[in-house]
């Protein structure tokens, strides 16, 4: 499926300040019976954030009005577990472009960057800068510039870059997926098969 | 030049072209394909107008969402059984072998694949499934991957992925008494947490790992992804093509021994190099238990869960909302605790070995009364041995059932859920919060150890009995 291209965003933050926030919080399994990928915010840390009656969680960070924005500042280890990438899919539904972290499970970063959901992974002195201007003042704003690889805190000015390799970059300045890419290569695919060693 | 590992030398063989500051693309073998994350897979291929590429590389199987009692029965929840008729329309649009519901090949994608022989050494193998690291057991680079993945894999029978880094962790000796393959990979989880791998693939190497059997090098490989790795691998040796032999999808005749040749040479070279090297002692791991709501938060049986103000700061929040989200004192013991429910089975412990050596530990022994046990096989063949071999009679006259095949409790997706607050031991893969049911609180350990709970009621050493 075609990703949004991402632009350069200037947003303020929703903070998680939790580690290994696995796959499983992102988005019960019981939730994953749907056969289309529509809709999966709703259910964005379903039992986090409402109880057993459906009622809203008044002390968690999705239902505190205090806190807003399309950055997800999560503490590290985000999205370990299961490769359901219908986690990336309810983050994004919900409203995010950007999932901050100090790191982040691997299959959750394919899957991310996969849907348009930019992992950012920082040191974990900037995460904890971060969290802390959080705290002080919940609008303060982060840019995330993908194309300098850059991300701000506005209220300091100090910045971090982080990695990304330059295929996976394109593809999200250009709204790529792999699949455009892998379909220009069926020749070669087909050449490497019939080379292999058949038992 | 350095030698190769094992990883390199399979992963090398599969490269179709290698991207620049980017990933490799790379040739899947085995594409296993289960209900919950194929269906946008494929309206993404219809979408674009293609059709699956290579359907002979595939096979499918219902296991996430199926009940595990009356699978004769038209499935009860709706959305359970929209999910599963949508998986057999899509193989049969696209031709794709489906061991659905009811075929006798039916069970857990990563118990049927070995056990079909589908799964040989020195191949790629992925499912949208992270527990597909069990594969490597047999010397295969396998891994779990996403919706978007499968749709590549299905439209071009390749992926593209970054090379991991690899690590090896070698552990030599004779196990301890009572001590199994599930607290071999519990401990090295415990040592290196739960995300200590990330980043690498891991070879695991050592006699430990030789001296298992074919279930319980799967055991090992199938928890590699609770430590953050892609995927861990055993090379592969007689033990595996003794275990491979005669399975159906097996090579035979002449193909076999060329087959069995080639595989002789998956093994890491002498002087290849890691990026990482970690070596433990047997004399070290003993019968394992988790007490928190990670993989990584396991101690030895008879130990005390850790205090609080041993952590570090930015540690203690995620620690304090574990414990107590499992209702546990931190610097309290764990033998002694009262359990709830007691769960065999999953693509962790769900194989024959496993319930054999549980039906051994039972037998002659009678259930507690406030245990609630679900058996649970991986696989029709699984049940079928279970009993062929007695093994579902042992556990009768003990006061146990066997269900039938399927994922059940172990991710909580069908009926069978852990209520809210509930203790369980299980033989499973995760004690995240929520993952066995709202609310419920999981202990994960072996086959061994949950036998003794089930006898017991409580959380006991299983070496009290052997």
């Amino acid at each position: 499926m075609p990703i949004d291209k991402f632009v350069t965003i200037e947003s303020s933050c929703v903070p998680l300040p939790m580690d290994n926030v696995d796959t499983d919080q992102i988005i019960p399994a019981r939730f994953l019976k749907a056969t289309s990928r529509e809709g999966f915010g709703d259910n964005l840390f379903r039992d986090w954030r409402y109880d057993k009656n459906n009622q809203p969680k008044p002390d968690f960070v999705l239902n505190n009005s205090t806190y807003s924005g399309s950055v997800l500042v999560a503490g590290k280890n985000f999205g370990s577990g299961s490769s359901r990438e219908h986690a990336a899919w309810a983050i994004y539904d919900y409203g995010f472009k950007v999932v901050v972290s100090s790191f982040f499970a691997d299959i959750f970063k394919n899957n991310a960057l996969n849907v348009g959901l930019l992992p950012v992974q920082v040191s974990e002195n900037f995460l904890s800068k971060l969290f802390k201007a959080i705290d002080e003042n919940p609008s303060v704003k982060v840019k995330v510039d993908l194309e300098n690889q850059l991300i701000t805190l506005l209220s300091t000015g100090e910045s971090e870059k982080f990695e990304i390799n330059r295929y996976k970059k394109t593809c999200l300045i250009n709204g790529y997926d792999d699949i455009d890419y892998l379909l220009s290569l069926r020749d070669k695919i087909e050449v490497f098969e019939n080379n292999r060693m058949a038992f | 030049m350095a030698g190769k590992t094992l990883f390199d030398k399979v992963w090398d063989s599969h490269v179709v072209e290698q991207i620049e500051n980017g990933p490799s693309v790379l040739y899947i073998d085995r594409h296993l394909v289960h209900e919950v994350t194929s269906p946008v897979a494929f309206g993404g291929l219809e979408k674009r107008g293609l059709k699956v590429f290579r359907p002979q590389n595939t096979v499918a199987t219902a296991d996430h969402n199926v009940p595990t009692v009356d699978q004769h029965l038209p499935i009860k929840d709706l959305l359970s059984r929209s999910q599963v008729d949508k998986l057999t329309q899509n193989c049969n649009k696209h031709g794709i072998t489906l061991y659905g519901l009811n075929h006798p090949y039916q069970g857990i994608v990563h118990v049927i694949g070995p056990e079909t022989g589908l799964t040989q050494p020195g191949m790629t193998i992925v499912c949208g499934d992270s527990h597909t690291a069990t594969h490597g057991a047999f010397g295969s680079v396998a891994f779990g991957i996403g919706t978007s993945e499968v749709e590549m894999v299905l439209a071009t029978q390749c992926i593209m992925q970054p090379k991991p880094k690899k690590m090896r962790i070698t552990i030599d000796g004779e196990l301890k008494k009572g001590v199994t393959a599930k607290d071999i990979i519990l401990y090295i989880i415990s040592k290196i947490s739960a995300s200590g791998g990330t980043g690498y693939f891991i070879e695991y190497a050592g006699s430990a790992f030789r001296n298992l059997t074919m279930e319980g090098r799967m055991t090992v490989c199938n928890m590699s992804i609770e430590c953050g790795s892609r995927g861990g691998l055993i090379a592969p040796d007689e033990v595996t093509f003794e275990y491979l032999k005669g399975k159906d999808f097996a090579p035979k005749g002449e193909a076999w021994d060329k087959a069995v040749n080639y595989w002789k040479t998956l093994k890491t070279d002498h002087d290849a190099v890691f990026d990482l090297e970690l070596k433990y002692d047997t004399a070290d791991i003993e019968p394992m238990i988790t007490y928190g709501t990670n993989p990584g938060m396991g101690i030895k049986i008879t130990g005390k869960v850790p205090v609080g103000t041993s952590l570090p700061e930015n540690e203690k929040p995620s620690f304090y909302k574990s414990l107590s989200y499992m209702g546990i004192e931190e610097g309290s013991a764990m033998l002694g605790k009262q359990v709830d429910y007691v769960f065999v089975g999953s693509c962790t412990n769900g194989r024959i070995e496993d319930l054999r050596e549980f039906a051994r530990f039972i037998k002659g022994k009678k259930k507690a009364d406030n245990i609630t046990a679900w058996i649970v096989p991986g696989s029709k063949q699984v049940e079928k041995q279970a009993i062929e071999e007695g093994i579902m009679k042992v556990l009768e006259d003990a006061g146990f059932k066997m269900r039938q095949p399927g994922c059940s409790a172990c991710l909580a997706m069908n009926d069978d859920k852990i209520p809210e607050g509930k203790y369980a031991v299980s033989t499973t893969n995760r004690n995240f919060e929520g993952r066995q049911g709202p609310g419920a609180r999981t202990f994960l350990a072996s086959p061994i150890t949950a036998a003794a709970a089930a006898i017991t009621g409580k959380i006991t050493d299983p070496r009290d009995f052997l």
